[in-house]
């Protein structure tokens, strides 16, 4: 076989190109593209919306800004949902940037409830390491891991706070989780122990593995994934936010990404049949 | 004895921590909370410790001319330039040693280490996890080729499922009449995500939580010893 005649393998730089491109135009001139909901980020949506007005919740920030892109929709798209059901959010983070993201995520939201206060409908906790055995602590106690939110202000100061003492309290626990501790350690302290309503979010890559705890026991609530996740939230509460024009980019790059497995799997068939 | 006194707090712990489970009432349950803001304590100083190696690590690496000894220099010099714009003007709401740094913040609109954060760290964090896309998309090009009938399955699945979760695939066989919706690739995505996907990853979890109990049991007795830094 001569070499002359084996198709070359394409220049992995031309790959990042058209990968490149084929990210950039979606964003910069949105294709429209509707996203289904999957059932599974409707039982999220329902898990929210079926929480009575004025509950307590609670989200987990346990990531960092590596998955904002997929992550933040989501948690903006939770708070503004739950806020809409009059629900006070309590916050906290299992990773030490969550704090960060969870600042910058309110001050978004903040914008379209500018009547929102700090201790009356939202009080962040700050970032507490230890994972699930700080999720087992706080369900017995949460003054015991938080004495104070993030400022220094005594929980017993806020008005949010008044009366929450464990889980107990919490209508449902959402943690957006980009690896451990997260969204797993909430599943096994929060709702195996604690019995609480827990739900959330992850990265697309960590989904499918968070899929098993879906179930009738209702270990999970529902679960978004990836940025498909966040956009079909955005969908249901009739937002358009950065989950719905990045998933105009995630399409092409998929449809990129395939056409260079079938472009692959031509070479090596043209490779197969020269050797024969 | 530098060896036994670790081997016996660690089966004496466990003991306790593991019989609160199945014994849930005083005195397991009031010892292991003990041991849990145990637990919690130490976690916080384990994140100084990590801080403390982290220069001790680069700078030796600094010092000793290491290859690529410049990028160890940058983190070093990263982190110095954080921790000390996290102590002088503090963060969030917190006021630092020199207080808020109102000056700062007028001129950048933020405080200093909130500015560095969200300007700099926030993305040069989001382009590395970004850039797996392009890896990602070559890998794909060079590995999803059909060898055998486990990789033709292999492939054919992650085609259907990427498809499958894509608004243009959805697009594809949106068309599709009721009674074909069976075969609409968002339901195909589904069918492998909720079955061959969940029967897997149930055994994966299987398989691994039996792997812990078992690595469990080794450390409680002792058997396992490389947590202790040695190599018997």
């Amino acid at each position: 076989m001569s070499n002359s005649k084996v198709p070359k393998q394409i220049d992995r730089r031309y790959i990042y190109l058209i990968l490149l491109v084929g990210i950039i135009v979606p964003l910069l001139v949105p294709l429209g593209f509707v996203s289904e909901v999957s059932d599974l980020s409707k039982q999220v949506y329902d898990l929210v919306e079926s929480t009575p007005e004025s509950s307590v919740v609670m989200i987990s920030f346990d990531y960092e800004p590596s998955t904002a892109t997929e992550l933040q929709p989501m948690s903006k798209s939770i708070i503004e949902h739950a806020w809409r059901k009059n629900q006070r959010i309590v916050v906290l983070a299992l990773w030490p940037q969550g704090v960060q993201m969870a600042e910058m995520a309110f001050a978004d939201v903040l914008k379209k409830f500018p009547g929102k206060q700090y201790g009356k409908d939202y009080v962040n906790l700050g970032y507490k390491t230890g994972g699930m055995v700080t999720i087992q602590a706080m369900g017995r106690n949460l003054r015991e891991v938080f004495p104070n939110d993030y400022k220094g202000t005594p929980l017993d100061n806020l008005e949010l706070m008044t009366g929450v003492k464990n889980f107990n309290q919490v209508g449902y626990m959402m943690s957006m989780s980009s690896g451990d501790p997260g969204l797993k350690q909430y599943v096994m302290a929060a709702h195996d122990i604690f019995k609480a309503k827990v739900s959330g979010g992850t990265t697309a890559v960590s989904a499918p593995g968070f899929i098993p705890y879906v179930n009738d026991q209702k270990q999970l609530y529902g679960l978004l994934g990836g940025l498909k996740g966040a956009a079909e939230y955005e969908a249901m509460i009739g937002v358009k936010g950065t989950a719905t024009s990045g998933m105009d980019a995630q399409s092409v790059a998929h449809m990129i990404i395939i056409i260079f497995i079938i472009l692959g799997n031509i070479r090596a068939y043209k490779i197969r049949h020269l050797k024969q | 004895m530098k060896r036994f006194v670790p081997l016996l707090i660690t089966f004496i712990v466990g003991i306790i921590v593991l019989s609160s489970e199945f014994i849930p009432h005083k005195p397991f349950s009031s010892v292991n909370e003990g041991l849990e803001n145990w637990f919690l304590i130490i976690s916080g100083f384990a994140i100084i410790l990590g801080q403390l190696s982290l220069i001790k690590v680069n700078s030796m690496k600094v010092a000793d001319k290491a290859e690529n000894w410049k990028f160890y220099l940058a983190g070093l010099i990263a982190f110095a330039v954080m921790l000390l714009c996290g102590i002088l003007w503090g963060t969030q709401d917190a006021k630092g040693l020199l207080g808020n740094g109102d000056l700062i913040i007028a001129i950048l609109g933020k405080k200093p280490f909130e500015y560095l954060f969200s300007n700099i760290y926030q993305h040069l964090s989001a382009t590395m996890f970004a850039l797996l896309a392009f890896f990602i998309a070559s890998a794909a090009y060079r590995a999803f080729i059909v060898r055998s009938f486990e990789s033709t399955l292999l492939m054919i699945a992650a085609v259907l499922v990427m498809l499958g979760r894509t608004s243009i695939g959805t697009s594809f066989t949106a068309w599709l009449p009721q009674q074909w919706k069976f075969l609409h690739l968002p339901n195909i995505a589904d069918f492998i995500m909720n079955y061959p996907n969940n029967a897997a990853q149930r055994a994966i979890m299987i398989s691994a939580a039996l792997g812990i109990v078992g690595s469990s049991l080794r450390i409680l007795l002792g058997i396992e010893r490389s947590y202790l830094g040695g190599s018997d």
